[in-house]
């Protein structure tokens, strides 16, 4: 069709020639800086290279029988799902009241949007200092709080007699810790989803059935909740894939510690990987983290599609 | 108003405070140290949500003239703008040709870049660290440069080729009916009406370059050659002692602007994920 129109022959007409030269830069780069390391990932993690020596001897499966057979590794594995499940499951069913919140009408709109934004949109690294802070073993504002509550730092007090909680330097706290900066993290964008979820709802349809006597909790149950599901599967799953590999909220507070009480399996691949230089033991760790990102990328496309066909 | 209504009301404003004070508290956390006296900072029994004592610039001071901070500013400015550069010229093309040539093919290598987005970086980064280091483009900004398009063409592909499947075919083949070669049709024509979807992919790609903080762990040690989202939190600290006024000052300085920009464009970010999953 519209070729014919400028037919003067040329790479600048020829639109099959035209379509491959505007992609080939962007699949360049990408077959070169993402489709090359994953495989070369692959070949570390099968052979026994460290940063002295990365030559690649293939030895087979050793590393991820070492791996296996590591208590940190599978302390790292138990803490990777414990983090994602429990803050992904937070950030559901908080950002759901959010979203229906800021869907109604009220003052100021743009400034709530904006600070409740604020930690998605801020540099997380920056975001997660500032928790660091909040978290200090002696200056705390959370502990000066209890303390001015009565809940702290007396002999009767109901959290112990000790003046501070230590947030991050005891295993249980530490992990509820990062699980809380990790939702405070995610929850604007769970939100920011799950509004567009539930804008997209035919008004009418809720009318309709107010007129016909349903009670809101029902108009909730039978009509929101069935029509947002898919779009509140999409923001778990990608809430899910950023959180099962990332350890910025871990590296910034704890660095795994204490005594890898929040070790994860990206920050345990950076501490052997990176800075233990344990080329092939690293590889080998992060790749545990392919299957579950695989399948999840698999759901929302299934997700993303099913939709798209009703 | 009934008192039902005003019994809603105050629910929903109590729900918004709520939210409100636990997204913005560490911001404002941010903003009471970057202002307190040293001394007034590191008393415990003082309340810590107050100025006890006259607030004060001298972490302000320190921040710019004693540590790196500046150069850390200058650092991420160098990067993210080198790394819009490098995200238009492969996205956008790519995303144009994807949206017009799309018959089958087009859609289903789209959604094989957008996947390639969720390869994190903490799969990448052993290999990457042997590239680098063969290249000899480790300790260097251009290590970052480099490797930051790897997230931002595949997500900015993906966002512009929405874009460009908003804009009629029509118009393409009127100015090729009045002259305009294929490849004039989409540079003259289409690309002048795609300024606001090119602005996203700039603050996309500035933004997450910015954010970026793993790469920049792995690959850069110096301290001259940080960015401001790996040098706030690994420099401002003098040997074990955390100096909490600067840190908290520029966390502050380099997290404002960059949010607010965001803040409008969320929306758009947002779009990209949630594929057509919402019409």
């Amino acid at each position: 069709m519209s070729a014919q129109v400028g037919e003067r022959g040329g790479i600048r007409d020829r639109e099959g020639a035209l379509a491959k030269l505007l992609i080939a830069p962007a699949v360049f780069y990408i077959v070169a800086m993402i489709g090359v390391p994953f495989v070369l990932a692959i070949l570390y993690s099968l052979s026994d290279a460290t940063t002295g020596d990365p030559e690649l001897h293939i030895v087979g499966l050793l590393n991820y029988r070492a791996a296996l057979s590591d208590p940190v590794f599978r302390k790292s594995l138990g803490n990777t799902v414990v983090f994602t499940l429990i803050s992904q499951t937070i950030v559901i069913l908080l950002s759901r009241v959010l979203a229906t919140a800021l869907l109604k009408p009220f003052r100021w709109k743009g400034l709530v949007r904006f600070l409740i934004l604020l930690p998605w949109t801020a540099p997380i690294s920056l975001g997660t200092i500032g928790w660091l802070w909040m978290f200090d073993s002696i200056f705390s504002p959370i502990d000066w709080v209890l303390r001015y509550a009565g809940l702290l730092g007396t002999k009767n007090a109901l959290l112990g007699f000790q003046t501070n909680m230590y947030w991050l330097g005891v295993p249980g706290l530490a992990m509820a810790s990062v699980i809380l900066v990790q939702v405070w993290r995610i929850l604007p964008l769970a939100t920011v989803i799950q509004l567009a979820g539930l804008s997209s709802i035919p008004k009418d349809l809720l009318e309709a059935a107010e007129v016909d006597g349903a009670a809101p909790w029902r108009r909730t149950l039978m009509i929101t909740i069935p029509l947002t599901l898919p779009i509140i599967s999409i923001a778990f799953l990608f809430g899910v894939v950023f959180t099962f590999t990332d350890l910025v909220v871990v590296y910034v507070l704890t660095r795994g510690g204490p005594v890898h009480a929040t070790q994860v399996l990206s920050s345990w691949t950076f501490f052997k990987g990176i800075e233990g230089g344990d080329l092939a033991q690293g590889a080998a760790i992060s790749l545990f983290m392919f299957p579950v990102l695989a399948a999840v990328a698999v759901l929302i496309l299934r997700t993303a599609r099913r939709t798209e066909v009703v | 108003m009934n008192p039902g209504k005003i019994a809603r009301r105050g629910g929903l404003y109590a729900i918004l405070a709520g939210f409100v004070f636990f997204s913005a508290f560490p911001f404002y956390w941010m903003v009471i140290a970057t202002f307190k006296k040293d001394h007034d900072l590191y008393s415990p029994l003082n309340n810590p949500f107050l100025f006890n004592e006259p607030p004060t610039l001298d972490h302000l001071r320190l921040l710019f003239t004693q540590t790196h901070y500046v150069t850390y500013l200058t650092n991420t400015l160098l990067v993210g703008l080198a790394v819009v550069a490098i995200t238009l010229f492969a996205a956008v093309p790519a995303a144009y040709a994807l949206a017009r040539w799309a018959r089958g093919w087009g859609e289903t290598l789209g959604i094989g870049i957008f996947l390639t987005y969720l390869v994190p970086p903490t799969i990448l980064f052993i290999p990457l660290s042997r590239f680098a280091s063969i290249y000899g483009v480790q300790e260097s900004l251009w290590s970052l440069i480099l490797i930051y398009p790897t997230f931002t063409i595949p997500f900015c592909t993906w966002l512009m080729m929405g874009f460009f499947k908003t804009i009629p075919k029509e118009i393409e083949e009127q100015a090729m009916i009045d002259g305009l070669s294929r490849f004039g049709a989409m540079a003259k024509v289409v690309l002048p009406l795609s300024i606001s979807g090119i602005l996203t992919v700039v603050v996309f790609a500035f933004t997450l370059s910015m954010h970026e903080f793993i790469y920049a762990l792995t690959f850069i040690s110096q301290s001259a050659q940080k960015t401001v989202s790996i040098g706030v939190p690994t420099e401002l600290v003098r040997g074990d002692v955390f100096q909490w006024g600067p840190l908290m000052a520029g966390a502050l300085i380099a997290s404002l602007p960059v949010a607010v920009v965001y803040t409008f464009f969320l929306d758009r970010f947002v779009a990209g994920f949630t594929m057509g999953a919402v019409k």
